[in-house]
């Protein structure tokens, strides 16, 4: 048994921002990782996925992005070498290929059991990641043999697939991005929408990350807003990272041959049922956008910033081409695979201590949950809006080291 | 969870609804899913030909049989066209007032929890059918509604954005709403 002040899990861009803030906070520590640095990143992610946000975006404590190209959107190699240069650059203590197998203990003295030895600490951080499981709806066991079903870990490209038509259910920013891609590959494609958020690209000549983050929504924090819960569990926004920077909406992917129709609501006897909630979820979507966009022109106005933007203008509303069917009989459509992008869950497994709330969820505000010393790290909204994004890592383990200062000075004391 | 946080003005707006009552036993239920669970009931007895009322009074919820002062009687019949006596409603027209009364409810909630005061809530809904599925005409014909038009028009101290807001928002909490747009499980049982 070993023994450290602190254990962090997981050395993705959470773990490793933690561990530079627990560096500087001068506080012993151990990053446990059970592949390589940025593991996640390199082998749970389709072939041609960028980053969401542009290169700039991707600070992390100490470092920050120096190439060429500072408005691109990193490719996954990319992102996998630009995470391992930061571990290389602040020396994080990095034990890779160690899979954490369970925690357990109590207030400052939790025992946490690896595969390869166990270690006693007073902290740990739990920085594995937002998006370790897929969440399939139940209804997914109904769907008829001879149909393939995917979750987004398994896809790949397009060719993977089996030939024949793709029902992709979801229209998060993975749903949005697999359907364009699918489409272009030349196959028929269905895409089930919910709720969803909808942002253009770029707008008045910039990227819409970039205003988020001028504008100050990023730094929003868990506890100034009404619903901290249902921002939570928010569906990513429907983006892709192109170099030519597409918009990838209902209207683009319409455009381009995809066949929208409304949340998949049920699977009985092969014949998949859609809701007719459709018009709405596109209005509330619409809503929303031009809600933020108007966000943005205020800003400028206030700022007297007209001249350095271009003129506000707003997207065309989302339009259904054709009355969106409500059924379809999946043995004698054409399609022959579903893939599942109705979001991920966090897998927390290896907790074995009582913070989980009655949804096998880990309560937590802020990231700090109900047992002394245990933290949280990269969890959507966790304690800003960009709290799962590259950037959002480094505010959120500033803030939570030294909440742990705090912590371990009190326990000494 | 984070307590709501109160816009300036939102007490403001006077539209009837108790709006701090809802939010309190939204938060009171959130942490008691067993009292969430309600069941609602009504029961109906033949009259004559296509004609017949039903009664409704006590539901369960809260966990416990609620009672109610009264019982009310909602009436169904089918209009002369159809050889009947007209008596009432169709119950598909039935199915768009409950519509109509569950949306304009939200509508109000909605407003009242934005601070928006509300002068006027129209609402005029449509449903189209094509009747040679309940005759049996065309198996291809689905018995229900083929599409439901639901129209408002409101007045209220809010913009135009924040009108269509209200409207949007209250069909995404709607139980009438999920009620007609998404699939039920119905079990019918005899004697």
């Amino acid at each position: 048994m070993q023994r450290i002040t602190t254990v962090v899990v997981g050395a993705g861009h959470s773990g490793l921002a933690m561990s530079r803030q627990l560096s500087a906070q001068g506080i012993d520590h151990v990053v446990l990782e059970r592949g390589k640095v940025a593991n996640a990143w390199e082998t749970q992610r389709w072939d041609s996925l960028r980053l969401l946000t542009p290169n700039w975006q991707s600070r992390l404590p100490d470092y920050a992005y120096t190439g060429s190209d500072p408005d691109g959107y990193m490719t996954m190699a990319e992102v996998v070498a630009y995470l391992r240069r930061y571990a290389g650059t602040i020396a994080a203590p990095v034990m890779e290929d160690t899979t954490v197998r369970r925690i357990a203990g109590d207030a400052g003295r939790y025992v946490v059991v690896t595969d390869r030895g166990s270690w006693t600490c007073r902290t740990v951080v739990m920085a594995s990641g937002a998006c370790n499981l897929p969440a399939v709806p139940a209804l997914a066991e109904h769907l008829p043999d001879g149909i393939a079903s995917l979750t987004p870990f398994q896809y790949r490209a397009p060719d993977m697939l089996p030939a024949g038509g793709v029902m992709i259910v979801g229209a998060s920013a993975t749903g949005v991005q697999l359907a364009r891609e699918i489409r272009a590959s030349g196959r028929e494609v269905m895409l089930c929408v919910g709720e969803h958020v909808r942002v253009p690209r770029t707008y008045r000549g910039r990227d819409i990350t970039w205003w988020m983050d001028a504008i100050g929504l990023m730094d929003v924090r868990y506890d100034e807003i009404d619903d901290v819960d249902r921002a939570q569990r928010l569906p990513s926004l429907q983006l892709i990272g192109t170099p030519q920077r597409e918009t990838v909406d209902l209207n683009a992917l319409q455009q381009a041959g995809v066949e929208i129709v409304g949340k998949l609501v049920a699977l009985e006897s092969a014949t998949a049922k859609f809701s007719g909630a459709l018009h709405n979820h596109c209005t509330l979507a619409d809503l929303k956008m031009n809600r933020l966009l108007a966000g943005i022109d205020d800003w400028i106005r206030q700022a007297g910033r007209e001249d350095e933007f271009g003129p506000p203008s707003r997207p065309a509303p989302t339009r259904l081409h054709r009355t969106p069917r409500l059924s379809l009989d999946l043995g004698r459509s054409g399609i022959r695979s579903v893939i599942w992008a109705t979001g991920f869950r966090p897998d927390h497994s290896w907790v074995d201590l009582p913070v989980f709330d009655r949804k096998g969820r880990i309560r937590h505000s802020g990231g700090v949950t109900a047992a002394p010393g245990l933290y949280l790290m990269g969890l959507p909204f966790m304690r800003r809006r960009k709290s799962s994004f590259i950037d959002g890592a480094a505010a959120d383990a500033r803030d939570l080291a030294v909440h742990m200062v705090a912590r371990l000075s009190r326990a000494v004391a | 969870m984070a307590p709501r946080t109160t816009t300036p003005g939102r007490a403001a707006a006077a539209n009837g609804v108790n709006v701090s009552a809802l939010l309190g036993a939204r938060q009171a239920l959130a942490e008691a899913p067993a009292a969430a669970a309600f069941t609602w009931r009504a029961s109906s007895e033949w009259i004559n030909g296509t004609y017949s009322r039903s009664t409704i009074g006590g539901f369960y919820g809260l966990g416990a049989e609620q009672t109610r002062p009264r019982t009310f009687a909602v009436e169904a019949d089918h209009p002369q066209v159809f050889a009947s006596e007209d008596n009432a409603p169709t119950p598909v027209e039935l199915v768009l007032a409950g519509l109509a009364g569950c949306l304009s409810a939200g509508v109000a909630a909605v407003a009242q929890n934005r601070g928006i005061q509300l002068h006027s809530v129209k609402a005029t809904l449509e449903a189209d059918m094509d009747v040679r599925g309940i005759l049996g005409v065309d198996a291809d014909i689905r018995n229900g509604f083929s599409a439901v038009r639901a129209h408002f028009d409101i007045e209220a101290d809010a913009s135009k954005e924040d009108i269509a807001a209200l409207v949007a928002q209250s069909q995404k909490r709607s139980a009438v709403f999920d009620i007609v747009t998404n699939p039920t499980d119905v079990h019918v049982t005899v004697g």
